[in-house]
Parts: C-alpha cells; structure tokens; sequence
C-alpha cells in the first residue's frame, strides 16, 4: 500500500455534509412535500397472475364525490423500458396483466381513503390465463406465451459466450467439480416506499419530485411516454430513503402522477404502500445454476462452465443486463484457463425481477465461491491457499478480456486471514461453529451507457463566489450513500475550503448538468472524475491569480484550510475569500465544468457482448464469517464477519465503512434469511390451479416487513469492516466503487462456515433451519449406510 | 373545472360527500415536544396521520403503515410506540415526543451527534424512529440509575426499527457513545 498524501480532506475523518437535515427530521423527502390544492393518486392493481383485459370501466369510479380524474392505459400507450433494446412495459396495461399486482388504471382523488374508494369501483373484465411461474414450464411452454410480440417464446434473453477450449481443459483436469446451486430471489426492502409528486407550471413544464436513484433515465422515459420534449420535463429527486437498485428504473406511478396532474391541472402525489413496493420488486433475480469446475493438482482453474437459468418476472427491465453479468462478471479476482457460459432469462408471471446491489453477479459469486471451497476440500488445502494460488493480479486481463488496473485482492485476502484468526481457528472450533472465506470484484461504473451515445456519463458545474463558498452543481443521485458529501471532498480538496463551505446541489435535471444517475457503482468514480476537472481547472485559476499578486510560479502556490499560502514560505498566505476575488478580477465571474468520459481503449476485447461488464477500474472483497449451528433446531447464526474491501482510495473512510457493513448485512441476510416467495401454484383442493382470490397461482406470499423477514439488531452479527487501498489510476485520488462489492462474499462465505461447522453443504439458498436438520439427517442416514446399519430405525 | 371537485365549485348544487368528509372530527388535547397543542383530527386517524398532515411534523416517517418497520417510532409519555398503529384520540391530555423535539433551540441532542460523528445515518429514513427508541433506552436507564451500558441492550431496545442500510454496526455504537456522553 502506498503511504497516504498529505490530503487535508481526502481519507478525512468527516461526517456527512447532510446529516444534519437526516437526524433532525427537517430532510423532505418525496412523501414529504405537499403542495397547494395538491390530489392524491392511487392505481387499480391486477388481482390475476396473467390475463386478457377484455374490458375496463371507470364510470362509476369517476361519479364518485372527491374524484377528480381517471386515467388508463389507453392514455399513454407507449412502450418503454429501462433499456431500450427491450421496451416491454407501459405505465398502464393496456391488454393483458402479467402479474398480480400489474397496473392498469389510476384515479385521482382529494385524498388517499377517496382515492382507494374509487378503485374499487372500476369495472374491469378479465379472460383468466394460464398462469406460468416456473422459468423452466415456461421456457417449454409454446402455447402460452406472456409477451406475444417476442421472437424467442417466453425466453427474454440468452447469453452463450465461451472463452478457450473448455472441453479439452475439463477433460484435462485432475479435480472436476460439479454442483447445482438455487438462489431463491430476494428484494430491496428500502424503508422510504416509493413515492413521486408531479406539477404542471402554467406554462406547461412539467415537474416530477420522485423517490428515484436515476432521475436522467426516469427523465427520458417520462418524455417519451408522455410525448413530450425533454425540455418540458423537470424530474427533482428530493433525499431518497435508501434504493439498492430498487429505484432504477421508471415506475408506474411516476407516469400515473404525471398524467393526472395534466388532466387536473393540479399537483397529484402517488405514495406506494407498502404492499406495492414489494410487487413493484425488480429484485435479485431467482437463478438456477449448473457449475463444472476443473482444477489441476496444484489447484489452478482450468475451466469453468456454467449454466444459468435467470426468472426474469413480467417484464424486461435490466433483465438484457443481468444475462450477460450473469456470467461477464464472474472471471475476476481469479485466473480461470477457459471459460464458458450460457445464461437465460425466462418471462414469468411475477414481479419483474432488476438489478439489486450487486447486479447479476451475487448469485453466480455464490456458486462459484462454494465450488472452490469444495475443491480446497477435495485437494486437501486451506480455502485461502487455494485463492492465493489463482490470483489475476494488477494491470491484468480476465480471460473474457477486460482490463484489469489496481488490484488489491491479496491484502483483502491476508487482512480477513489475520483479523479472524483464520490459521489458528479454521477447522478447529468444535462441532457446530465453523469459518469460511470468500472472496469477490465488482465494477466501478459499466464503461458504456445503457443507450448508445457519445456524451459523457457524469458531469459537474462548480462556481466560486465572493464570500469565498464554492457551488457545486451534479446530476449525481445521493441516495443516502452520500454521494454529495465524496463529490464535496474533491470539491473541497482542490479548492482549499472546509466541506461546510461547499453547498451540493444535485439531481435536479434542470439545474445540474446530466449524470446517468446511481446505478452498477458508479457516482464516486464517475461524477467523481467530473468533479475533479470541474475543481482543478478553477483552482489553476486561483493559484495564478494568487502567484501573480505575490510575484512567484503559480506551482509554489497551494489552496487549503480557507488560505492560499506559498509552500516555499509559510508565513505568506492570504485568506481563500481574497484568493477567488483576485482570480475573480483576473478573469471574470468564476466557474467551470467538468466531465468524465469512460476510457474506449484496452479496457475490454472486441466481441458481441464483450463490453457489457467491462469498467474503467474493479473493486475487490474477501471476508471470513463464522457461524454457529444449532444441530438441535437447525439454526444458523451468523456470528461475526471480517469484510476487507479494496476501494481504491478511502475518500471518506466512514462513509466507505458504512457501505462495507451494510453491504455485509444485506448479504448476510440472504444467506439465511430472505426470500421474496411468489407462490408457484394456487391451493385448490381439486388439483387445478387457483387463477383469482386467496391463494392465487403468482400471488406474492411475503408482502410486508413481517412476513419477509428482514434483519433487526438482533439477527446481524458483529461485522468488522476493513477498508484496503489499492488506488487506481482510473479513479479520482485513486477511488473505485465500495456500495456494492462488499455484499458478494458474505453469502458463499456463511454457506462455507457452515460446511466448516457442520460438514455439510447447502447449496440451495437461503439456509434455512428446515434445510439444515433435513441434511443433517442425511448426513446421519449415509453415515449409518456406511456402518451397516440404518439411521433411526 | 370538473364539478366533481368538492372544494372548489362555487354556485352549484353540493354532490354527494366524499368518504372523507363522513368521517368525524374531533378536537384533540395533547402535549407536544413540551408544548400543549390542539388539533382537529379526524377519528379513525393514526397519531402519524395527525402529525404528517394535520401538523406537518413530516420528521416522523411512514414505512409500512402496519407497526412492522418502527420508522414512526415516537415517544408517549416516554415510551416508544409505533404512531402509525395508535389512534390519534388516544394520545388526549398525554405527552408526545418526536424527532423535531430533541434537541433544544438549535443544539443538536447527544444522540444527534454521535450519529452524526459516527456516521450512523445514511438514507436517514429510520433515523428519526431509531433516535426515539434510544432516547428512551437512555432516559430509561438514566430514571433507574444504571450507570453502565453494554451492546447487547441496545440491540434489544432498537430491535423494532428496522434499518436497511447500516447494518446497525454504526448505530449501535453511536448510542453507546451518546450514553457515556452524557453519563
């Protein structure tokens, strides 16, 4: 690790710059704000899991006092999709449901009990169809299809890529090592539910406050499917209360508010229950997953050959995406000979599953970490050594080609190693606590944009003003994981003021010049970049402005702790309020933007698909958990967690803790706990699939904060995060992603401890107590075999 | 204008009325982060429903609406309670306290600053609900006289409100800390 600059900010031990407005209640958030004469809106939601819209009447719910205004798909027919290669989604069905709980119509009303009161007064008719929630049925089934338009049946996307002669290197190799891994779904859960207000000016923009982390897509979309030109759409993303990927993309009652504020010419504010924010989902897809491994006698990774079957859900969304990330992300932080995978992502009648923290790699991540396991166990080696000895290493490339510059995975391997006490503890707790280790990468951004465009991804405009303040102006989407605070660091850094001196205004597409918004990683590295030539084109000003009234090189000139001060004399400094108004009379008013453009060369090779996954720098994690198994009541509890993570650079060490520790939480929790269950059948007694009511075939079975349990103090163990440095040149001070990796190795991790713990292996998530006394009766079963006797006799 | 529109078509003949309007008024007594108020709240409303709307103390959030997540988290009488699952009318002649009441003019309280130094809040949307229940864990101890704290208790105090971005590590230290701040 290199020594640390002498950086009066950066690495700083600083809280975040808008805290205070958080602990004190006064942050507005969407649901927060209210306007005059404002309406409340509510949406009409498909009891069916898939059926025609033969016809809907909103006659009497438009007779009811306090209505105001109906809306229907028919209004705003236009297809849209988060990723335009796949517009399968309108704001309002117009033709069929594809899931229970499927949008089709919307009233607003003078308040919310009014506006629910209405909807259950529109008539709709419905021809019941069958309902497919299993990806395999529906992969087979030709008859009935979910999205009639697409060319591939009910498939929506597949992904074979290969890399080497895979099947001469499995024959090759000494160990092969097969195993099915299931990864059940899982959701984001942010405590805000999602919520969106939207205005009509008088001179007809239109303003839409939304609980989003991408206003610059949310932007695009509203106009498209609104007709309108970009010009007349404001999207304002007030403080959002947390997202994981559950905030990315448009949703229906972004469009809805929009609609009906036209309609009524009045304010209209949609706040989800909390109901439909689980329908609403777009989560951690449910993958089935098929993995050959074969290593040589010392362990190196010969090949790797996987098969993935993704259930996408009703809709696309970044479904095109997580297929190829499926496997694109998986060739990192080791060295695999060869590579092959095939991914497919079927349709079925569910909430549409997205990206969730950590976007289509913690399944694979998963799998893959827990077949190494098996293979340490299988060569009789520590699971660490095993990692140790297939490291890719810095300024490398994976064998699917993307560049790979700092690479810190062998600290964040020996920090884990040394902090659990792994060499002395492993494999010698008694039985029932157990270690394992796992370790992960992920991106820093994705190099390209989700539609094709040259412009740049982030931007940021910064003013200096008289009083010596510096105006910070970014599309870049703070969603609690302070975004504002990092970009206000490098702000502050260059220009030789205290963070308070800076004030951030962001994600408001009609002040803050364009960022696509946060989503795979990527604000530090990205609106970062921006943020640093915005800031030191302004401080080359000051600095010459400054070295010119004291007659010496602007480079002896340096800007920090509200001073401008000759390095060469100390005693020589004037206050930074004086420095930017002499820069100000040398050149005029001052400010300057800044921009940051993805690198085009040597980051990724050159074949269909091979850029999807590719980014300017990777992050790395390794972690230790330890577990303890009840062998009486099968469960499992997650004790403690070492999580080092290589961020590049530290640019505020709390805040990267904090995403570490949070990231560890999320995983740990669906390692053992979470399933967002959509019941694959409905419960008729006679055998026939239930298609309305109770028990409906694709009804969401764990709807609310209860019964889809999420952990509380009680149930997250003791996590120790540990932040390592290995800077990259691609990133601002040398800083790649921390808000996301740090959740991939949790899960295989605990899976590992609990092998360790209890020498079985549960490969089908998460591990819950009936699959852990169901093994360990297995186990007792085989070992009874063994001796010539039977088990439980 | 639409004659649908309830409040504000002059000179036609009053429509039906809405839902809403059916509903019973009360006036409604309490004392509020110290200070007696009096609130017309409709009867079947939630104590959150009557601070957000009718009092437009929005720094007690909604999560869930069903007392699963503890983001409305405010104190009665000292007490953590979920306000989206009391009826407003209960809280007559009673104190309640939420989140805009800790702190005195403009100085943050000790459990603001250490989840400010710690780094404690990060989407802040449990925040508000998170420093009531240690608030009262701490006020709590201080009345019985306890002059330690550990861990363990104050995972057992915030288990009912849920946070989804911490992981609770930041959280749990920075009341520990606002403990021996203030102790």
């Amino acid at each position: 690790m290199s020594a640390a600059p002498p950086y009066t900010h950066v690495g700083g031990d600083h809280a975040k710059l808008d805290a205070a407005d958080r602990l004190t209640g006064v942050a507005a958030f969407a649901d927060d704000l209210t306007l005059p004469r404002m309406l409340h809106a509510k949406i009409l939601r498909s009891p069916h899991a898939h059926a025609r819209i033969v016809t809907i009447d909103v006659s009497r719910a438009e007779a009811l006092p306090g209505v105001l205004a109906t809306v229907l798909g028919a209004e705003m027919p236009a297809t849209y999709g988060v990723i335009p290669w796949t517009p399968d989604e309108q704001a309002l069905a117009t033709d069929k449901v594809r899931y229970v709980g499927d949008a089709l119509a919307a009233v607003a009303a003078v308040d919310e009990e009014t506006a629910t009161a209405a909807l259950a007064l529109i008539d709709v008719v419905y021809e019941v169809l069958p309902a497919l929630c299993d990806p395999r049925a529906a992969m087979a089934n030709q008859d009935v299809l979910i999205h009639e338009q697409n060319r591939h049946g009910n498939v929506s996307k597949r992904v074979k890529l290969a890399f080497g002669d895979v099947d001469e290197a499995l024959a090759s190799g000494v160990h092969r090592i097969s195993g099915h891994y299931e990864y059940p779904g899982s959701t984001h859960a942010a405590l805000e539910p999602h919520c969106a207000l939207a205005h009509v000016e008088s001179n007809g923009l239109l303003t839409i406050w939304s609980a989003t982390q991408v206003p610059h897509y949310l932007h695009r979309e509203l106009s498209r499917v609104l007709g309108l030109p970009t010009w007349k759409v404001r999207v304002i993303q007030p403080p959002v209360g947390g997202a994981f990927g559950g905030k990315s993309e448009p949703f229906d009652l972004e469009f809805v508010v929009a609609k009906l504020a036209q309609k009524t010419g009045r304010p209209v504010k949609c706040l989800y229950t909390r109901e439909e924010v689980f329908l609403a989902h777009r989560g951690r897809h449910p993958f089935s997953m098929d993995y050959e491994l074969a290593l040589d006698a010392e362990g190196h990774i010969l090949a790797v050959d996987g098969h993935t079957v993704l259930d996408g859900g009703a809709y696309s969304s970044f479904g095109l995406v997580t297929t190829y990330y499926s496997g694109q992300l998986l060739c990192s932080p080791y060295t695999f000979g060869t590579y092959r995978f095939q991914s497919t992502r079927v349709y079925t009648n569910k909430p549409a599953c997205g990206p969730k923290r950590g976007h289509g790699s913690v399944q694979p991540r998963f799998a893959i970490e827990v077949q190494l396991d098996k293979g340490a166990a299988l060569l009789g080696i520590d699971p660490i050594a095993l990692r140790r000895r297939n490291l890719l290493g810095a300024d490398s490339r994976t064998v699917n080609g993307f560049h790979v510059g700092s690479n810190g995975f062998a600290e964040c391997l020996d920090q884990v190693e040394l902090h659990s006490g792994w060499r002395t503890r492993r494999g010698k707790l008694p039985y029932g606590r157990g270690l394992g280790v796992a370790g992960s990468t992920y991106i820093s951004g994705t190099n390209y944009c989700i539609y094709p465009t040259d412009l740049p991804q982030a931007a940021v405009q910064i003013c200096l003003d008289r009083s010596g303040r510096v105006r910070l102006f970014t599309g870049a989407s703070d969603i609690g994981q302070g975004s504002n605070t990092t970009l206000a660091v490098i702000a502050a850094e260059h220009l030789g003021v205290e963070l308070e001196d800076v004030r951030v205004v962001a994600a408001d597409t009609d002040l803050c010049p364009v960022d696509l918004g946060a989503y795979s990683s990527r604000q530090t590295l990205m609106a970062g970049n921006a943020c640093v030539m915005a800031a030191s084109k302004l401080a080359k000003e000051v600095r010459k402005a400054v070295a010119e009234a004291w007659g010496c090189s602007a480079k002896l000139v340096t800007l920090a702790s509200r001073r401008a001060q000759r390095i060469d004399d100390p005693a020589t400094f004037m206050s930074i309020q004086d420095a930017f108004q002499l820069a100000e009379v040398a050149i005029g008013t001052l400010g300057s933007v800044g921009h940051y453009q993805t690198p085009r060369e040597g980051v990724h090779s050159d074949y269909r698909g091979g850029t999807i996954g590719a980014s300017p720098a990777y992050s790395f994690s390794a972690h230790v958990a330890e577990v303890e198994v009840d062998t009486d009541t099968g469960d499992v509890t997650v004790l403690r967690v070492w999580a080092a993570h290589d961020c590049g650079r530290a640019l505020s060490p709390v805040l990267v803790e904090g995403q570490i520790e949070g990231s560890v939480y999320m995983g740990v929790a669906e390692a053992v706990m979470e399933h967002h269950y959509v019941m694959p059948t409905g419960l008729n007694g006679d055998g026939n699939p239930r298609n309305s009511g109770p028990g409906v075939a694709g009804l969401l079975a764990a709807s609310s904060l209860l019964d889809y349990p999420i952990p509380t103090t009680l149930d997250t163990p003791e996590i120790h995060a540990i932040i390592v440095e290995a800077p990259d040149p691609r990133g601002p001070f040398g800083a790649k992603e921390a808000g996301e990796g740090p959740l991939h190795p949790a899960i295989p991790a605990v899976a590992n401890a609990v092998f360790d713990a209890i020498g079985i292996r549960i490969d089908a998530l998460p591990i819950t107590p009936e699959k852990v006394l169901a093994a360990l009766d297995a186990q007792a079963a085989a070992a009874a075999d063994r001796h010539g006797g039977r088990a439980h006799a | 204008m639409d004659n649908r529109d309830v409040e504000t078509t002059p000179g036609r003949p009053l429509p039906p009325r809405a839902p809403a309007e059916v509903a019973q008024t009360s006036l409604l007594r309490f004392v509020l982060n110290g200070e007696p108020v009096i609130v017309a709240s409709p009867a079947h409303w939630s104590l959150l429903e009557v601070l957000r709307y009718q009092l437009r103390l929005t720094g007690t959030k909604q999560g869930c609406d069903k007392g699963d997540c503890g983001a409305c988290t405010v104190l009665l009488d000292g007490r953590p309670i979920n306000s989206c699952l009391l009826l407003a009318l209960e809280v007559e002649g009673r104190a309640v306290q939420t989140v805009e009441g800790l702190g005195v003019g403009g100085t943050p309280h000790a459990l603001q600053r250490s989840f400010d130094r710690a780094g404690a809040a990060q989407c802040g949307f449990c925040t508000p609900g998170m420093l009531m229940s240690a608030e009262a864990l701490l006020e709590g101890k201080r009345a019985r006289g306890d002059t330690t704290i550990d861990t363990a208790e104050i995972a057992e105090a915030l288990s009912g409100n849920l946070c989804r971005c911490t992981g609770y590590t930041k959280i749990l230290s920075a009341v520990a800390d606002a403990w021996r701040a203030t102790s």
